[in-house]
């Protein structure tokens, strides 16, 4: 099997957000970079299906010179091979046209990205690079069996979980429950030192112009105070919530 | 020319995210002198068809024959109807997330998810969306003349329009690229995205035992139940129900979150809610630094009184 995992680069979870030029750009300056959690998910659920059933991992990641700590990252955790296409990636659909561009021009059965990237979170490249090669997308995905040529797999939807049969090739936007939390898996010395020895192959962008483009960024507005109640006199937050913020 | 909505339904019944987002195009409509248009599969029957044009929809194309979990037709046929449109328009729910970017994919128009605020400029658009998991709201602009644009659920006021909504029925059938085999549906369950109050709770509850009283507390207030992260983390409640930076974004009315320290992390998947109470028996909790009311004491205690004294005012 032919595993392509979509990694993107975000700032660590704990991270504060600031922006600026103007408040047009994010400031990256000491920002540590990880790799999107929901990428994460796939890419460790991809070396468990390479342990299980033998395959072969390239992990890709459309960015700058800057993103490649986290490609080695992943080769430590088990992808064989890395690419990065390089390309500032702004826009949904010029990522997915370079990240498809790739694929048509090598052959996959399963492309794995996270549902979304904590940080723009547009959360539309995987199903746009589907739209893209005319093939299924299976979304928000928490559960993936391998069975012969076809994939069951369950996507959470609004309400539940839909249990899904597809046939390869197929795109999936993963998320927690592909793999649990305690399974990822964190590199070690060996992986580390063979990720040095691995491909990492850098290709130019095709040039896809942007849809869509960012002008500015503020921050939300800053709750007031806290209003602090007794917690004898719970009936005073009811009639708070009743009658002063109406929300009960 | 006209403005397109997907009508997204649920066991016959349209969404209340979907009236949003016809609240939403009508006011686009107004500006432009153009119609709302909108587009719904599955089996629906007539009385709850018309219901669009309360909100403001002129007309209804329904595809029976087209279930909406497969996400590619139901992404076809609102190509076919969007080759004029001038804003193709979703609520930014887990099916709408398969189809709005295949949408936006065939018709090489920019796409805007997570949208908070009604455009001010039809003839100019920029749209404000939710960034960096809600710790930032962006200004973003197209450089196409289409826009696919998917807002952010209950961020948006349902406004009634009285509007006729003329029913068109295509019987034309269509192949699925997937086989749904079973649904686990979360039956008598409020769906967290669209919740008008949220019940949450964390560690501080002790164990999975303990969640009875964050049921009796949410089954009182017609809310739904979420959890922190370290809570879906070691199992103690399903995944679906985490709210925070790598789970749900949630934007109910309420939000009451019980034994919660308020990490940066869960802070950004909540903080759109209109109004925050935390109860928490760490007076340090940062939690009460973003929380609207707070009550500093033991949730084994707090919790079943709230309850009690919520049914008191259910009961006047």
């Amino acid at each position: 099997m032919n595993i392509l995992v979509c990694i993107s680069s975000v700032p660590d979870t704990t991270s504060k957000i600031n922006f600026t030029d103007n408040n047009s750009k994010f400031d990256k300056n000491g920002i540590q970079f990880v790799i999107n959690p929901y990428d994460e998910f796939g890419l460790t659920k991809a070396v468990m299906l390479k342990e299980q059933n033998q395959a072969t991992i390239t992990v890709l990641c459309v960015g700058e010179p800057t993103v490649e700590p986290i490609l080695r990252k992943a080769l430590a955790i088990g992808a064989d091979k890395a690419i990065r296409i390089n390309h500032d990636p702004k826009d949904s659909f010029s990522t997915a046209s370079e990240i498809t561009n790739y694929i048509k021009s090598n052959s996959f059965d399963l492309i794995i990205a996270g549902k979304e990237s904590s940080d723009y979170n547009g959360g539309a490249v995987p199903c746009m690079i589907a739209d893209m090669l005319n093939i299924p997308f299976v979304n928000a995905c928490n559960g993936l069996i391998i069975s012969g040529d076809n994939l069951e797999l369950s996507r959470e939807i609004d309400g539940g979980i839909e249990n899904i049969k597809v046939q390869t090739p197929v795109v999936i936007g993963g998320q927690k429950g592909l793999v649990e939390e305690s399974e990822l898996k964190i590199p070690n010395m060996r992986g580390i030192m063979t990720a040095r020895t691995k491909p990492l192959e850098v290709l130019e962008a095709s040039g896809t112009s942007n849809l869509t483009e960012s002008i500015s960024y503020a921050k939300p507005a800053a709750k007031g105070d806290c209003k602090m109640i007794d917690e004898n006199s719970i009936n005073e937050l009811v009639n708070e919530l009743h009658n002063v913020a109406k929300v009960i | 020319m006209s403005i397109i909505v997907y009508a997204e339904s649920w066991e016959g019944k349209f969404r209340k995210s979907t009236f949003e987002a016809i609240s939403y195009a009508k006011k686009i409509s107004e500006g432009l002198q153009k119609d709302v248009k909108s587009i719904c599969v599955g089996s629906i029957n007539e009385d709850e068809l018309k219901k669009l044009g309360d909100y403001g929809s002129s007309s209804v194309d329904v595809y029976p024959n087209i279930s909406k979990s497969d996400c590619k037709s139901v992404a076809e046929v609102i190509n076919e109807h969007s080759q004029e449109a001038n804003f193709i328009i979703f609520s930014n729910t887990f099916n709408a997330k398969s189809i709005a970017p295949r949408v936006s994919a065939k018709l090489s128009a920019g796409l805007v998810s997570n949208v908070i605020s009604n455009l001010e400029d039809v003839n100019n658009p920029t749209f404000k969306r939710q960034s960096f998991s809600s710790k930032a709201i962006e200004t973003v602009k197209l450089n196409t003349k289409q826009a696919v644009i998917s807002i952010a659920p209950n961020s948006f006021e349902l406004v009634q329009a009285n509007t006729d909504c003329t029913i068109n029925m295509n019987q034309k059938n269509f192949d699925s690229d997937l086989t749904v085999i079973s649904k686990d549906v979360n039956k008598g369950k409020i769906s967290l995205s669209e919740a008008e109050i949220v019940v949450s709770a964390g560690r501080g509850l002790k164990g999975p035992e303990n969640w009875e009283m964050i049921e009796s507390l949410a089954d009182i207030l017609g809310a739904a139940t979420a959890c922190s992260k370290p809570v879906s983390d070691i199992g103690w409640r399903p995944h679906s129900e985490h709210v925070g930076q790598t789970g749900k974004a949630v934007a109910p009315n309420l939000y009451i979150a019980i034994g919660i320290s308020g990490a940066i992390q869960h802070l950004a998947g909540v903080n759109s809610s209109k109004i925050m109470v935390a109860i928490n028996t760490d007076p340090e909790a940062p939690f009460f630094k973003a929380a609207d009311y707070g009550i500093v004491g033991d949730a084994f205690e707090v919790v079943p009184k709230l309850t009690e004294e919520i049914k008191k005012l259910r009961n006047n």
